[in-house]
């Protein structure tokens, strides 16, 4: 099978550059002949990755350790679920599941594009099918790179390395695919903004090709990084969510750029405005997906999170320079044709508070990006080396995100074209007294950290302002058309599943805030308790938590020897439940240890904190226990906000919804009043 | 197999189970039935639980290569063997009358700058610290700018970019317009 895989990858890597030669000169000079031949192509380009993909599954099930991947992920005792999982666990079978991914997004791309775009898909063909070729290029120059995950083994081993016990965790099973999907969706948008440019059709048409896709791979993409919070908050152990680490920095960048275009597109879809900027900014977040590919794979930035350091980074930095100078040549050498079709109005107008929040989406991606080289970059200006992680992050981010989560409240207020002073008044009075007002409450309750109390206020500002912008669209439909309320909302949605899924967005990220509001809270300690013994621990909400430590407990498992160590919990002295967190130590077929032990974390979460309870180790080989004790407040928010984030996604993008007039406005359509003469 | 055998049997499997159960539960003694399988640590003392400890391990960088701050790694997995020598380290400075800063510095003598986990705020750091303010403030100057020189020349050219034109009385056409804002808003 391994012989059919590596076979698999020569017939792709030939299939795809032939779809990108044909792609290109058929765009060019419009030979269908050519055209046909690329998309042809395209989709055997697919089917040989699916089959190259099966054979290194095959290997996998089949525990072929003369396979070098196949021994380097897997043992004999690793559980299915994470056998499965094992493709994407390391460099070599990421760069095959990544190239497989893009290939089915190409073939899906040339399927299900109306027919009305598919004058864009010969290039779009032609650069999916390139971008394809880089990937797989990777794997099968193994001479330069070592990145072919068939390669074999001089000897067969008896059990393989096994997988890293932090990996053996359900969040990792869907969290690295999600993000590879987004990261590897951006190509398709990417693709079309080229065949956009290549062919010179710089109307509207290629945004409306491509808005189901640049909200699929935001979606992806927010998905990926909420459940790489939930990964980290329950499997690693130290008790956060969100480190700077260079490779979560890696994720947010294009999120951030994906974000701003798809409120900057709205402005070329209503007044055929921003033409330049939202083509830039694909063309950006693409270039960032691959940087983020760079930086997790070369070993530039040190990162707990990156794959092992090889030559493969490398070709990703030289890819990523060959790409971003065709690109932004190709880019500058269209600009005359991108002038925008209507002037701005007013600065007083949604399209006005739609820059800035551009500009503060752009602005965080630069700071993000920029914190990330700091190292490299003072090592290079001054000859020092220094470090920067969470406290410069926060420290520079923070501000920046609270006057983004302003403009978040500000963005609906505002008309499009042009607001007057009471229009102003009429839309900001009832937000501007729920933002006070809440401001105003978390005062009165004690709580003086600065930033907490601003984030809080200003997410009673963004939150009324949602609950507004319903209330008045329920209200007109119940007026105009007598529907009952809930009938009206439901139609409200139904209608205008773009602006009000929107909305449901908002209400995630405003949710996401207080939630990271309410780490500033944290509270922990460490005990050492023998059984029966306890600890106490104030809860920021005034309330007294007991823990005490019942006994330690010992088993084996499928591929480890636990320990577990149970603790019964009491609030203000009523029982409250029993929680047990684990150490793991994992060993092979033959009982040895094969990595160092592992934390399972014992965790109880309710919408106001979590518990959080880590078993350090024990003392002298006894029952006497070491703990860290943690009370996270508010955590429980920031699972449902990122819910509800991609709930509003999915709205957004539901088929069908709207009516007519206001498809047409979306494709670029627009009728303006002038006086008659 | 007979009456007695088959209840001999019985006995066996049960004694066995009864002895499995014992030898994976902890010992009479509160000794673990095989400490080997999870790591022994040091009882945590008061020091350790310091605020003001914790803050200055906060800003340290462990030097294990996990790029974590001192507390935290030493209280993730508790496996790391860099973190709680930097704890004692720090836990002796304390000791021995040095203020905060005092131990940040006596670490940084040590490892260099790089030991912090963010850049102190003076000298050519500062660039760090406030270029993304003032590239972002500098962008909003510019689209400001760039905004009403727009604004200016959608005021010269009113029907620029027109898709499509209604003829319209001037009272239809404030009609219109104040029907379009009630809409857009």
């Amino acid at each position: 099978m391994t012989l059919l895989g590596g076979l698999a990858l020569w017939v792709a890597f030939i299939l795809g550059a032939w779809g990108a030669l044909t792609g290109f000169l058929g765009g060019a000079r419009g030979r269908a002949d050519l055209i046909a031949s690329s998309r042809h192509a395209v989709y055997a380009l697919c089917g040989v990755l699916l089959v190259a993909v099966v054979c290194l599954e095959v290997a996998l099930f089949r525990h072929d350790f003369n396979v070098e991947y196949v021994a380097a992920y897997t043992s004999r005792n690793l559980p299915i679920f994470y056998t499965w999982s094992a493709l994407y666990a390391g460099q070599k079978g990421s760069l095959l599941f990544w190239a497989t991914v893009l290939s089915l997004f190409g073939a899906l791309a040339q399927l299900l594009t109306a027919p009305r775009h598919r004058v864009y898909l010969p290039y779009v063909g032609a650069i999916t099918s390139l971008v394809c070729t880089f990937f797989l290029s990777v794997m099968v120059f193994d001479f330069i790179s070592h990145a072919n995950p068939f390669d074999r083994l001089p000897y067969t081993p008896v059990d393989g390395n096994g997988l890293n016990p932090q990996l053996q965790n359900p969040g990792m099973v869907f969290h690295p695919p999600m993000l590879y999907l987004g990261y590897i969706s951006i190509t398709i948008p990417f693709a079309f903004a080229m065949s956009a440019l290549l062919s010179k059709r710089l109307e509207a048409d290629w945004l409306v090709a491509i808005r189901k896709w640049t909200l699929l791979s935001w979606l992806f993409l927010s998905i990926g990084i909420c459940l790489g919070m939930w990964w980290a908050y329950v499997e690693l152990g130290w008790g956060g969510y969100w480190a700077w680490d260079p490779v979560e920095n890696a994720s947010f960048l294009p999120w951030l750029t994906m974000t701003a275009f798809l409120h900057s597109v709205m402005i070329q879809e209503k007044r055929g405005m921003l033409k330049k900027w939202n083509l830039a900014l694909i063309i950006g977040s693409w270039l960032l997906s691959i940087f983020g590919t760079f930086i997790t794979r070369s070993g530039v930035i040190a990162s707990v999170h990156s794959f092992t350091q090889s030559q493969v980074g490398w070709f990703f930095a030289g890819f990523l320079v060959l790409a971003a100078t065709a690109s932004f040549w190709i880019y500058a050498t269209r600009l005359p044709l991108l002038e925008a079709d209507a002037q701005l109005e007013s600065m007083v107008s949604r399209e006005a508070s739609f820059l800035f929040n551009n500009l503060l989406l752009v602005g965080i991606a630069f700071t993000v990006l920029f914190g990330t080289l700091l190292p490299i970059l003072t090592e290079l200006f001054s000859g020092t080396k220094v470090t920067v992680k969470a406290p410069w992050f926060n420290s520079v981010n923070i501000p920046l995100g609270l006057l983004l989560l302003l403009f978040t409240g500000i963005g609906p207020l505002i008309a499009w074209r042009r607001s007057s002073l009471p229009n102003l008044k009429r839309q900001f009075a009832v937000p501007a007294a729920g933002g006070v007002l809440t401001t105003l409450a978390v005062l009165a309750a004690g709580m003086r950290d600065f930033y907490p109390i601003i984030a809080i206020g200003l997410a009673g500002f963004v939150f009324t302002t949602i609950v507004q912008e319903f209330w008045r669209g329920v209200a007109a439909r119940h007026r105009q058309y007598g529907e009952a309320w809930l009938l009206a909302l439901g139609r409200l949605f139904a209608r205008n599943r773009r602006r009000y899924g929107g909305y449901v967005v908002h209400l995630g990220i405003l949710i996401l805030f207080i939630a990271f509001a309410g780490y500033a809270f944290k509270t922990e300690t460490e005990a050492t308790l023998r059984p029966g013994e306890s600890v106490s621990l104030k809860s920021p909400y005034g309330w007294t938590y007991r823990f005490t430590h019942l006994g330690i407990s010992q088993y084996p498992a499928l591929n480890r020897q636990v320990t577990a160590a149970t603790v019964d919990v009491t609030r203000d002295g009523k029982w409250i439940g029993r929680l047990e967190t684990e150490k793991r130590q994992h060993v092979d077929a033959e009982g040895n240890p094969t990595f160092q032990p592992s934390t399972e974390v014992g965790i109880k979460s309710d919408m106001r904190e979590d518990l959080y309870i880590v078993l350090a180790g024990v003392v002298n080989g006894s029952e006497q226990a070491v703990y860290r004790f943690t009370i996270n407040p508010l955590v429980w928010w920031v699972w449902y906000g990122g819910m509800i984030v991609a709930l509003g996604g999915l709205v957004v993008m539901w088929p069908g919804g709207g009516s007519v007039s206001v498809r047409r406005e979306q494709a670029g359509y627009g009728v303006k009043l002038v006086a008659k003469q | 197999m007979d009456r007695r055998e088959f209840f001999a049997a019985g006995a066996g499997l049960l004694l066995s189970a009864v002895r499995q159960t014992q030898d994976t539960s902890a010992g009479p003694s509160g000794r673990l039935y095989d400490p080997s399988w999870v790591t022994s640590v040091q009882p945590v003392t008061a020091r350790d639980n310091d605020a003001a400890i914790q803050a200055i391990e906060k800003r340290i960088k462990c030097t294990c290569g996990c790029g974590l701050d001192v507390y935290t790694c030493r209280t993730t997995d508790f496996t790391c063997p860099v973190s709680p020598k930097m704890h004692a380290q720090v836990l002796a400075l304390a000791a021995s009358g040095n203020s905060a800063e005092q131990i940040i510095a006596a670490f940084v003598q040590e490892h260099g700058i790089e030991i912090l986990m963010a850049p102190p705020r003076r000298g050519f750091n500062l660039i760090g610290y406030y270029t993304p303010y003032v590239l972002i403030l500098a962008a909003g100057v510019a689209l400001l700018y760039a905004m009403s020189r727009w604004v200016r020349r959608g005021a010269l050219s009113p029907t620029t970019g027109d898709v499509g034109t209604v003829g319209a009385s001037a009272a239809e056409l404030e009609g219109l317009q104040e029907a379009l804002r009630r809409t857009e808003a």
